[in-house]
């Protein structure tokens, strides 16, 4: 049993505000991921919680118990390193037993549990070899085995994945996800990849200038994003942003926006607006919300909305294909079935789901 | 469009013009490489042909001139019996005052450096750059400079005219340069490790010991063959604050050349030039290589 509670932590560097009140809470065997763009603050936080950064202000606490000025070993806590940071100079099995060593753990203690960490993770036959003798993703495994083998309270990865390359990461993203779905701890995962938070968490914060966005479930910060910066961060390619009006059409309010030709072009709201909704909005599709008009599927579905647009560059990627088509005097990305492609040029009526779509102030970027 | 080809026969000829061309430079640049060591190494022939010479000989054909005889004599008496100021017992004594001062100042400065360097590249504090930046100033700070002040605190410590004074000179005034070499190798080493150490329960020390020292050892090669050879060949302070029994190799070398008699026995000077200058071209016949390495290596590739 183990929980995390961050309240309104702060981190001053200097003169340089680095977080900027803080609040999180991790169940017992919640998976947290701590997402945003390099700068943001994530990795800090990460340090903090380990005890690696001292706390400028408010508090964490893990089990309930406060830790702010408790040193990393007394913290029940192990981490996982972008760099792996294995010792250089030990063997896999001594890297795996340097913790155990430092806190005088009986030696056939130490090989039980080698025994049974690298059965887990099946690295036997790497015990006798030294870290520069290993492939990327065994150093990977070797880190986690390392992490692994305390049993800890907390799994702490900073951005463990982002030094292998693209086919080995999402394998890696997978077996972390088994991982944590067999050992069942708490963890707390910072990337700057949103694919992975997406993946890997019960639960996502979305880090911004040294504040949390937005913290929820993965399915909510991806279909209702608190503003438009976790709306755009989350999602690629990214969420279309269109500056519109709000209207009327047949009695139901729309949003309106200037097409290419100076026409005006309106779109049905489906959801419930508030009396104090601004005139002005930001409509926020995602691309896999724009289909080629389907009169079967407009018939089954409400809400999909029909506009035409020009399709200005195509990019295919095998599973499916981006069309960058003009709207509204804006470019915006649609995704699309490789076998119903639009070809460069043409002109396609499209299908806009309007109820997956958000509507954002402009003046606070919030979600309305 | 793959429309590469072969369309040029091979030209024999040039191929020829460009390999000459090519071991022409080659013997142009390896020539003049074995003029600059020749003229490095004439010298040291010099001293070590004459030191097997016998002295009439020298006075007769000059001290640069080819060998005609052969002895080994002038090694034993520069050893234990030539007399330097009334005492007649060579190099001996001195060569071991050099051996005890050098070697404990040598250990000592390069422990200290590794352990400043440690302290200053992985718990930096604050005002650590400060201080650095201060103990980098003693690297350009010349030796006479300090002179008196040294004069000064061995009077006062009771340690003028003794080996152990001259051990804490050589430790003080190294720690500058031991304590850069350390810190910027050090500096090299990824935090991550030092991180990963503390999460896993070990303490300044054993991650001094586990983690930094066994990475330690190119810098410790140069540090070690550095300081030896500095402290070895150091001639100031061994000739201000020790006389007589006590002086190093290199105070005693010169009181050799100014000893009483009226003929030079260039022989016995010649051997003992070189048993004075031995130890450190040891050191670099043996830990050259490392030096070089050590020099132009980061911690971890």
């Amino acid at each position: 049993m183990s929980t995390l509670t961050i309240r309104s932590l702060r981190k001053n560097f200097g003169a340089v505000e680095v977080l900027k009140g803080i609040d999180l809470e991790a169940q017992n065997g919640e998976f947290i991921a701590l997402v945003g763009p390099s700068g943001c603050g994530k990795s800090t936080l990460l340090a903090m919680i380990a005890g690696l950064e001292s706390v400028t202000s408010g508090e964490i606490r893990i089990d309930g118990r406060l830790v702010n000025s408790v040193a990393p070993k007394d913290r029940d806590i192990a981490m996982v390193f972008q760099s792996y940071a294995l010792y250089p100079t030990m063997t896999v099995r001594e890297n795996i037993t340097f913790g155990m060593e430092s806190r005088r753990v009986p030696k056939l203690q130490q090989d039980e549990a080698v025994k049974r960490v690298a059965a887990f993770l099946q690295i036997e036959p790497l015990l006798g070899r030294k870290p520069g003798q290993l492939s990327g993703g065994q150093r990977q495994r070797v880190a986690m085995g390392r992490a692994l083998v305390r049993d800890p309270k907390l799994f702490l990865f900073d951005e463990p994945l982002s030094n292998l390359d693209a086919k080995l990461r999402v394998d890696m993203r997978t077996e972390i996800k088994k991982l944590h779905h067999r050992v069942g701890k708490t963890t707390v995962y910072v990337t700057h990849d949103q694919v992975e938070a997406m993946t890997l968490a019960s639960r996502i914060a979305v880090m911004h200038q040294g504040s949390v966005q937005q913290f929820d479930e993965p399915a909510t910060i991806y279909n209702r994003p608190a503003n438009m910066f976790v709306a755009g961060f989350m999602g690629s390619p990214a969420m279309n942003f269109l500056p519109a009006e709000l209207s009327q059409e047949g009695g139901r309010p729309a949003v309106a926006f200037q097409t290419a030709d100076g026409n005006t072009a309106s779109l049905p709201i489906v959801q419930a607006l508030a009396s104090d909704t601004p005139r002005q909005l930001i409509l926020g599709i995602r691309p896999e919300h724009i289909y080629r008009f389907d009169p079967d599927l407009a018939r089954r579905k409400p809400g999909i909305a029909q506009i035409d647009a020009v399709v200005e560059l195509v990019e295919p990627t095998g599973a499916e294909t981006m069309a960058v088509l003009r709207l509204g005097g804006k470019e915006i990305t649609g995704r699309f079935d490789p076998d119903g492609t639009p070809l460069m040029g043409e002109t396609v009526t499209l299908g806009i789901d309007m109820a997956r779509a958000c509507l954002f102030d402009p003046t606070t970027q919030r979600l309305i | 469009m793959a429309d590469v080809s072969l369309d040029q026969s091979l030209d024999h000829h040039a191929a020829t013009v460009a390999a000459r061309r090519h071991f022409l430079t080659r013997f142009v640049i390896y020539g003049l490489l074995v003029v600059f060591a020749a003229i490095y190494l004439i010298p040291l022939l010099v001293v070590v042909l004459n030191s097997f010479r016998d002295q009439q000989e020298i006075a007769r054909n000059g001290l640069i001139s080819l060998p005609r005889s052969f002895r080994l004599e002038a090694w034993g008496q520069a050893w234990s019996s030539y007399c330097i100021g009334g005492t007649c017992e060579g190099m001996q004594r001195n060569f071991y005052n050099s051996l005890k001062m050098t070697i404990p100042a040598t250990i000592i400065s390069t422990a200290v450096g590794a352990m400043n360097g440690y302290i200053l590249s992985k718990w930096r504090f604050r005002g650590s750059e400060a201080l650095f930046t201060c103990m980098l100033l003693g690297v350009f700070i010349p030796g006479q400079i300090s002179l008196m002040p040294w004069a000064f605190i061995l009077g006062n410590l009771g340690l003028s005219n003794s080996t152990y004074g001259l051990i804490l000179i050589h430790v003080i005034q190294g720690i500058s340069f031991t304590t850069l070499f350390c810190r910027n190798y050090y500096v090299s080493i990824p935090d991550d490790l030092i991180k990963a150490a503390r999460i896993d329960g070990a303490g300044f020390w054993r991650i001094f010991r586990k983690i930094i020292l066994p990475l330690s050892s190119p810098i410790l090669i140069v540090t070690v063959i550095w300081q030896f050879t500095g402290i070895w060949n150091e001639y100031l302070f061994g000739v201000v604050f020790t006389s007589g029994q006590q002086q190093p190799i290199t105070a005693a070398l010169v009181a050799l050349t100014a000893s009483g008699t009226n003929v030079r026995a260039y022989d016995v000077m010649s051997a003992a030039v070189l048993i004075g200058a031995l130890p450190p071209l040891l050191i670099y016949l043996f830990g050259g290589k490392y030096f070089v390495r050590g020099l132009t290596q980061g911690a971890i590739k």
